[in-house]
């Protein structure tokens, strides 16, 4: 064996690995761990009590009233062995020293380690109103369990601030448990963010036609409380009220990265900047050995986006890095794995299933490829200079491997039609996003020194 | 019992909603909706719907019970 071979195999055998985040990444990461043979000591840390949950149903199966937002605990692939740190968050990362600093002062020495924080709810920016009794985020657990509980107790109106997925699956379940609500979004049309202005103007019709006040190119100015501090109203931009009980903030998310400030890694507003590999990268752009990222606070290279950075909030996102970052935790650089699959998601509102696959936000072009709108049920799909890098589904989710293939292989946008149902109008249209594209956006950094052995980057804060 | 389901990966066939009514619900036309605990009494409908997936798309406990325990040994 080779002093390299070794050594890994002396750390698979009693090396440690501490895992910062105890949510879907943090859970699937120390199965795996366990799967490729490491049977040294295992630390997971976890900012919530109790044990890891899936989110995804806390917008949908718990808010309908159907199961309790208990319910949502994670099955387990396989017996992890490890030491659960939960419901203290981290507060520091020392890499020189090897150590997780916890918020109660305890610290925990690594031989490796995997960030895995995830993302919280971006709260409503003014604390007094945010704090009105019926104002919420859905984001945790008790957030749900919170929400789930109001919409019992049937509430005269609800205000949805936000009409991304979130805020788009919460107003659907308010018509179908037919409780009055208003959403207010200040783009011009639901999930315009992600999936263009096309998409957006077809939800849009979708949520009007299920009885959905939409508000769109308005901004909620303030919430106003009673005497009781509890929720009565809300004022938009273009100087209308609307009374509401329940206000649900579903502005996006923060990524959970605060605690990472001074630890030298490349940290910004879309995460933790990585190799394919998830081998984090430090403020100078050199890949770390022993730091690893996933979930949705990691930032990767994706070769089939022109190599840029992309972070992505998605459940199979999580799933796939953290099992990425597993395996080449305990491998030898000729052994590791590159992250290379094409991101998908979903989305279930109004009765649809919406699904996605590749980068829609990295397009110029869309164009609807088959199906009709007017049934909800098509395929859009994107394209970038010529090629497609992306397609959503509307109750259409058996096409999705066939898109996924044409994005995989560079075919040529717009694509021919892979059924008889070819669509009347089947022309090419700009993508429309509202804002800049924000996809590379990352740490903002100063360069000094002359010589190559003492220039090096520092952060720089606004 | 604990169940998820990788609704990526999810195509909308709904054999499990046929033979784990109680647990799988179909949403509209191919959106699945899914109840992550299911009662134990369930157990053997749920695991016939997690075998018959035809993309695989749903995990069941491996830890809990001794059908799953039974199932993870064969894995």
């Amino acid at each position: 064996m080779t002093s390299r071979t070794e050594a890994l195999q002396t750390f698979k055998r009693e090396g440690r690995i501490v895992i910062v985040g105890a949510s879907l990444a943090g859970l699937r990461a120390a199965e795996s761990l366990r799967d490729e043979g490491f049977t040294g000591s295992l630390t997971v840390i976890g900012d919530e009590k109790g044990e890891p949950y899936d989110r995804p149903p806390l917008s949908k199966q718990v808010l309908t009233g159907w199961v309790p937002a208990e319910a949502t605990t994670l099955p387990r692939r396989r017996e992890v062995d490890a030491q659960w740190l939960l419901g203290v968050p981290a507060s520091g990362l020392d890499v020189a020293a090897g150590l997780v600093r916890l918020a109660d002062g305890r610290e925990v020495p690594y031989d490796r380690v995997l960030i895995a924080t995830g993302v919280r709810a971006r709260p409503w920016p003014h604390e007094a109103e945010a704090a009105l009794d019926g104002v919420f985020v859905v984001r945790t657990r008790e957030d749900a369990a919170g929400l789930r509980q109001r919409l019992a107790d049937g509430p005269d109106r609800v205000l949805i601030i936000g009409a991304g997925f979130t805020g788009s699956e919460i107003a659907s379940i308010c018509r179908e448990r037919d409780i009055p609500v208003t959403v207010a979004e200040l783009g011009p049309g639901p999930l315009v963010g992600a999936l263009g202005a096309m998409i957006g103007e077809i939800a849009s019709e979708m949520q009007r036609a299920h009885g959905v006040d939409l508000r769109t190119g308005v901004k909620v100015t303030s919430l106003e409380g009673d005497e009781q501090g509890r929720l009565r109203r809300a004022h938009l931009s273009d100087g209308s009220t609307v009374d509401a009980d329940v206000a649900v903030v579903a502005l996006g998310g923060i990524r959970n990265t605060e605690w990472l400030q001074g630890s030298g890694l490349a940290v910004g507003p879309w995460g933790i900047a990585a190799d394919s590999g998830c081998r984090a990268m430090d403020l100078n752009g050199l890949i770390t050995d022993d730091v690893f990222v996933a979930g949705d606070v990691a930032r990767c290279p994706h070769p089939v986006y022109e190599y840029r950075f992309i972070s992505l909030e998605h459940w199979v996102n999580a799933v796939e890095q953290a099992e990425i970052a597993a395996h080449n935790m305990v491998h030898l650089q000729a052994d590791r794995w590159p992250h290379l699959t094409i991101p998908s998601f979903w989305s279930i509102q109004f009765g649809v299933n919406i699904k996605s696959v590749g980068v829609p936000t990295f397009a110029d072009e869309v164009v609807i490829t088959q199906g009709s709108v007017a049934e909800r049920r098509f395929v859009a799909t994107y394209g970038y200079q010529g090629r497609v890098t992306a397609a959503v589904t509307f109750n259409n989710a058996k096409w999705l491997d066939h898109y996924r293939k044409l994005i995989e292989t560079a075919a040529p946008f717009p694509p021919p039609c892979p059924t008889p149902d070819q669509p009347v109008d089947a022309k090419p249209v700009p993508v429309d996003f509202p804002g800049p594209m924000l996809l590379a956006q990352g740490a903002t950094v100063v360069v000094t020194g002359h010589d190559p052995d003492e220039r090096r980057v520092t952060a720089a804060r606004p | 019992m604990r169940v998820v389901v990788d609704l990526s990966r999810c195509q909308g066939y709904a054999q499990c909603a046929f033979l784990a009514p109680d647990a799988f619900r179909m949403h509209g036309e191919e959106a699945l909706m899914y109840d992550p605990s299911p009662d134990d009494a369930q157990r053997e409908q749920v695991l016939r719907a997690a075998a018959a997936c035809p993309v695989q798309a749903i995990l069941v406990d491996r830890l809990e019970g001794r059908d799953a325990a039974a199932e993870a040994m064969r894995s």
